[in-house]
């Protein structure tokens, strides 16, 4: 990534999120009142995070792959299943993933 | 940032304003550990200090910040990532619809309002409904000052320990992000339906990967989201 790109995608990420979270005081309720776009945007979040979660830990560029980082969603699923707080999944999922990496 | 709001023993709401005072610290400082990965996943992407800390000071809303560095963390272009970000902060634009008329701002305090309307600011000052009007203003303004004061501390100290650690690799912290995409994930899994989109998107996710461009598979996700909430259940 050069300077260029990192300095454009926080302006314009910037500006588009903050003139998203505007338009909710500007517009009429009515706008946003429609259930199907209720009901998708309920489920957005969802489908990103999702995605997300595929494309850091199972993809390079375009190619699936399974590596250190396998392990450390592993671990970061187990420990979620176990109730575990936010920074403790975060970290065990490194930790796993950084042994891996160093035993390879 | 997910739902994190604890409303106290059994969820019950009692007093305002301390208890409101409690619930906003509470939140706040749990949000703000967030910060610390959205640090370093910042700096993992490869975007510098200073552009890791202006995300957590200008675009102020952790899920599309952290899927902004995400996607170029994938080797996604900057419009796949501008996308997917503004795409996650839509919800915030409900979220005002809700606040408006409760904290009832004109002209440039508008604004720092409308920065400041984000999970956890609008979950608190609904979460003291029973406390009335006031405690909800409180609750909104507390939380979503407290949260921008914690999220760029901890986002700044994110930053600086991941470029003192030097490879992501070596420190596991291109697992972290992914983990941390999958904490953002848990909390609003609430039914099993919820759950069958989750999955759903994943397996969309990986079976358009080897066909579109990188990141392009962040965005077309939404797609999974268009096509369970297009008809009512």
């Amino acid at each position: 990534m050069s300077q260029t790109t990192a300095w454009v995608v926080v302006i314009s990420t910037s500006v588009a999120c903050f003139s998203v979270k505007l338009l909710g005081y500007y517009i009429p309720a009515g706008w946003l009142a429609h259930p199907r776009l209720q009901r998708v945007n309920a489920l957005v979040p969802i489908a990103l995070l999702s995605a997300l979660v595929v494309a850091e830990g199972l993809v390079e560029k375009t190619r699936v792959v399974i590596d250190h980082r396998l392990a450390g969603l592993c671990v970061a699923l187990a420990l979620l299943l176990a109730k575990a707080p936010f920074p403790v999944v975060v970290v065990g999922a490194a930790v796993a993933s950084a042994i891996l990496y160093h035993l390879h | 940032m997910g739902a994190l709001i604890r409303l106290g023993k059994n969820g019950v709401v009692t007093k305002a304003p301390r208890d409101t005072l409690r619930d906003a610290l509470s939140v706040a400082l749990t949000v703000g550990t967030y910060g610390l990965a959205f640090g370093a996943a910042g700096i993992a992407a490869g975007f510098s200090v200073l552009q890791t800390c202006l995300f957590s000071l200008l675009t102020f809303t952790g899920a599309s910040q952290f899927a902004a560095v995400g996607v170029m963390a994938a080797g996604g272009g900057a419009l796949s990532a501008v996308a997917a970000a503004a795409m996650l902060g839509t919800r915030n634009a409900l979220y005002g619809l809700q606040m408006a008329p409760l904290v009832q701002v004109k002209g440039f305090r508008r604004f720092f309002a409308a920065h400041v309307t984000i999970d956890e600011s609008t979950a608190v000052a609904l979460a003291q409904t029973p406390r009335g009007p006031h405690a909800m203003r409180f609750g909104f303004w507390l939380t979503g000052s407290g949260v921008f004061l914690f999220w760029n501390v901890f986002t700044l100290l994110g930053a600086l320990g991941a470029k003192a650690l030097g490879n992501p690799a070596s420190w596991g912290l291109d697992a972290a992000v992914p983990a941390a995409f999958l904490g953002l994930l848990w909390p609003r899994l609430t039914s099993n339906y919820l759950r069958v989109v989750a999955v759903s998107s994943m397996v969309f996710a990986i079976l358009v990967t080897p066909w579109l461009s990188a990141g392009v598979p962040i965005i077309a996700s939404v797609l999974v989201a268009v096509a369970f909430g297009w008809r009512e259940r």
